[in-house]
């Protein structure tokens, strides 16, 4: 199969070792990947913002990018930008009064999934231990991100795969629904309330006793990331991207390097 | 050319209680400082949350419930003038009396009247959200008739002369030892030696309530649903307070938003299972009183109800927003927002809090009324609320198109952008092509450079700055994934600056990206 990969701009620029990861994890598969490189950001965080009208032609950027029988699905690393491409895509598009660019914008949601949906669903991955090689030997904490889990109805189909990872210490977070507080510009527009949220889900993830929390989404991850780095906390996150691309010989390394993801430590 | 008498040329909206007086994020930052309310309200929402989760999951057709609450809501909404007709014929028909209201101050206005014409000076109330929604009691009393809330928790707001903070549970920001002090500064003839037992407590509000209620001659309601078929009204209620109310007094006078119309009697089945579940987390509230007009020798002989506009017609014109009238008031989606878990309900202003007032005070109101505009910006977009919704009201994307009526009533009106207007117009045009943002992504060093030795960016000037107020930014990378996969892939002839149509594909797999 060819995939196409929408990176996100998040992990493009951010975690660039989120990207390679979901690479590897395909291509050990047997698949070929591309990446379409006209492809930049979904635009969630102008539609979630109000700025509908900026919005436009970052949607119409990425259906451009995507509109093309060259690949067979797309996949992203994220079930916020998947959500954003599947259902706001064509509301932008509708909005705007485009009905050519929001038929395209269906026709390309319909194409793109999440990272453990193309997994699960597609490529129909049960054990990641035994089909990708996934070896992760510490004990993790996992947080369900609110678009994967409410847009998506991604199920358990993240925490299966992490749990079928070998040599894995999976703790269950408590209140593991719970929003971290991230929301996009709710983070600074409502400060004082998102930072609420995140001392509760830092609490709780601290309360695991885990080394990290991971997650299928990197800008979730940041967030809470950023809220335990401020805190002081020694626990960190990881995407779960670069669990499952996680082996025996090629470890994911779970401090300093992978985190702030330099070219240098992952050549 | 053609004239059309009679038609308002600007929306009629709501006024009343319904406005924010300042804006979300400061009375938030209030409210967050009180540790007692936090821990009151992580308390009660998580107590009804699970009870509400209890019993919801023993049905095994709930999902069929709320799509069948949801498409009748919407049929209702559709033909909305001819059913308020029919209703008005049948409630007209067996005795009642319909009077109609375009906003607060004329429904007010109404009930004062209504009430003068009886001769007396004091009315009982069932609890009810549109009399708080157009503030009667506060207007009755200018006008010197004092009403007495018989809804313990809103007696409770009311003897304090506080504002309920939540639709079904108004006193939640209070607890046991708070209420005490309040019987006792408060309430006539309280026992000094009253303790903070519940049951005490509500034997001491049952005592000076019973006096009401055996001397009142008129009473005042709101209702959950009006039944368009037969004319009648319906109060779902758990103390029975309501039902002393409403068969006790001479004269009974509802006031009701006129979305609370169900076509026929069959409706109410589907209704009476999702209301009680989703509210009180109950199978089945305790009382149900049903009434239709006069029944002669048998309670209220007097009854009347006002139909309530106060902005419902604006908002049904707003083809993004107009389900938020699908809300029966349950508030199973404030017990489950992390939002308004830790702000609780005085934050949002207006007598609707949480996530559904987050749309609902706003679309009501317009959204440049008062601060009524930072309301939509009060959600994470986490979705819960639109879980927990009976009616299945999908409150993350009216959140989201008001956000965008918000953004565009103020376009070209500003002297100088905000920083948001002009950062949001920046990225537009760095994220609307891979090309551009390879270009600013090739500034990534920079970042490193700032993030220093520690690797972490701890303090960002401006709006950013609500960002590092608790948390970090890990330094960026050397390198940006896409510059990595150009350089890798040069030789399959992509490299940045190439056009940016066709995909570039990888040689080969398992390339040699990996850790160290």
């Amino acid at each position: 199969m060819r995939i196409a990969l929408f990176a996100t701009c998040i992990v493009d620029a951010m975690y660039p070792a989120t990207a390679k990861a979901t690479v590897r994890i395909l291509e050990r598969l047997g698949h070929e990947v591309v990446f379409p490189s006209g492809q930049a950001c979904c635009g969630q965080m102008h539609v979630n913002s109000g700025y509908l009208k900026e919005a436009v032609p970052v949607v119409a950027n990425h259906v451009a990018a995507f509109d093309t029988s060259d690949y067979d699905v797309a996949v992203a690393p994220s079930g916020s930008c998947v959500a954003s491409v599947k259902h706001q895509h064509p509301m932008v598009a509708r909005a705007c009064g485009d009905a050519a660019l929001e038929a395209r914008a269906t026709a390309v949601g319909t194409k793109t999934y999440e990272l453990s949906e193309l997994l699960v669903d597609v490529l129909g991955v049960t054990d990641a231990g035994a089909q990708l090689g996934s070896y992760f030997p510490h004990r993790v904490t996992y947080h369900p991100s609110c678009h994967g889990m409410r847009l998506l109805r991604l199920g358990d189909r993240q925490s299966r795969l992490l749990r079928t990872v070998q040599g894995i210490d999976l703790a269950e977070l408590p209140e593991q629904d719970q929003c971290c507080g991230f929301g996009g510009t709710f983070s600074v527009k409502n400060a004082d309330v998102s930072s609420a949220m995140l001392q509760d889900k830092a609490a709780n993830i601290e309360s695991t006793g885990a080394e990290l929390c991971t997650g299928g989404d990197a800008s979730c991850l940041m967030h809470i990331g950023g809220g335990l780095s401020r805190q002081g906390s020694s626990t960190t996150t990881l995407h779960l991207a670069e669990i499952l691309a996680s082996t025996l010989e090629e470890p994911a390394s779970v401090t300093g390097e992978v985190r702030v993801s330099t070219g240098k430590a992952l050549r | 050319m053609t004239t059309f008498l009679g038609m308002p040329s600007l929306p009629a909206f709501g006024s009343g209680n319904l406005f924010a007086g300042e804006s979300f994020p400061t009375a938030a930052h209030r409210e967050l400082g009180n540790a007692q309310l936090r821990a009151n309200l992580g308390h009660a929402t998580h107590t009804i949350r699970d009870k509400r989760q209890a019993v919801v999951s023993e049905l095994p057709d709930w999902e069929q419930l709320r799509d069948a609450g949801s498409a009748i809501k919407q049929a209702v909404m559709s033909r909305l003038p001819e059913l308020l007709e029919e209703f008005e014929t049948n409630f007209t028909a067996r005795g009642g009396v319909i009077h109609w209201a375009r906003d607060a101050g004329e429904a007010n206005e109404i009930v004062a009247g209504l009430v003068r014409d009886t001769g007396e000076t004091e009315v009982v109330k069932i609890k009810s959200m549109a009399t708080q929604e157009i503030g009667l009691n506060e207007y009755l009393e200018e006008q010197g008739i004092g009403a007495f809330e018989t809804d313990l928790a809103e007696l409770i707001v009311q003897l304090d002369h506080d504002k309920p903070s939540h639709i079904l549970v108004p006193a939640i920001h209070k607890n046991r030892t708070e209420i005490r002090d309040i019987f006792l500064r408060e309430m006539p003839g309280a026992d000094p030696a009253l303790t903070d037992d519940p049951s005490v407590l509500a034997m001491a509000a049952r005592e000076h309530l019973r006096r009401k209620f055996l001397t009142a001659k008129v009473a005042v309601s709101g209702a959950n649903f009006a039944l368009a078929d037969s004319g009648t009204l319906a109060v779902v209620e758990s103390e029975g307070n309501g039902r002393m109310c409403l068969t006790l007094p001479e004269t009974l006078i509802t006031v009701m938003g006129i979305e609370k119309l169900l076509p026929t009697w069959q409706d109410l089945e589907v209704f009476m299972q999702l209301l009680p579940r989703s509210s009180t987390g109950e199978r089945m509230n305790p009382y149900t009183s049903l009434w239709t007009g006069v029944t002669e020798g048998d309670g209220p002989q007097n009854v009347h109800l006002v139909l309530l506009d106060n902005g419902r017609s604006a908002a049904l014109a707003d083809e993004m927003g107009r389900s938020a009238l699908h809300c029966i008031r349950c508030s199973a989606c404030m017990n489950v927002c992390p939002v308004y878990e830790r702000t609780g309900g005085h934050a949002y202003g207006s007598t609707y809090p949480g996530p559904i007032g987050a749309i609902l005070s706003p679309l009501l109101t317009g959204i440049q009324a008062e601060e009524n505009n930072s309301l939509p910006y009060a959600s994470s977009l986490c979705g819960a609320c639109y879980d927990a919704c009976p009616v299945k009201i999908n409150i993350p994307d009216i959140l989201v198109h008001l956000r965008s009526v918000d953004v565009d009533s103020k376009r070209g009106k500003k002297k100088v952008p905000s920083q948001m207007d002009v950062g949001m117009k920046a990225a537009s045009w760095a994220l609307s092509s891979g090309k551009r943002l390879g270009l600013v992504e090739k500034g990534l060093p920079l970042g490193r450079l700032a993030a220093g030795p520690d690797r972490k960016i701890t303090k960002l000037p401006g709006i950013a700055a609500g960002w590092t107020q608790s948390r970090d930014i890990p330094a960026p990378p050397a390198q940006s994934f896409r510059d990595w996969w150009a350089k890798e892939h040069r030789n399959a002839g992509d490299a940045p600056g190439t056009p940016e149509a066709g995909p570039s594909r990888t040689p080969s797999p398992d390339t040699k990206e990996t850790p160290q």
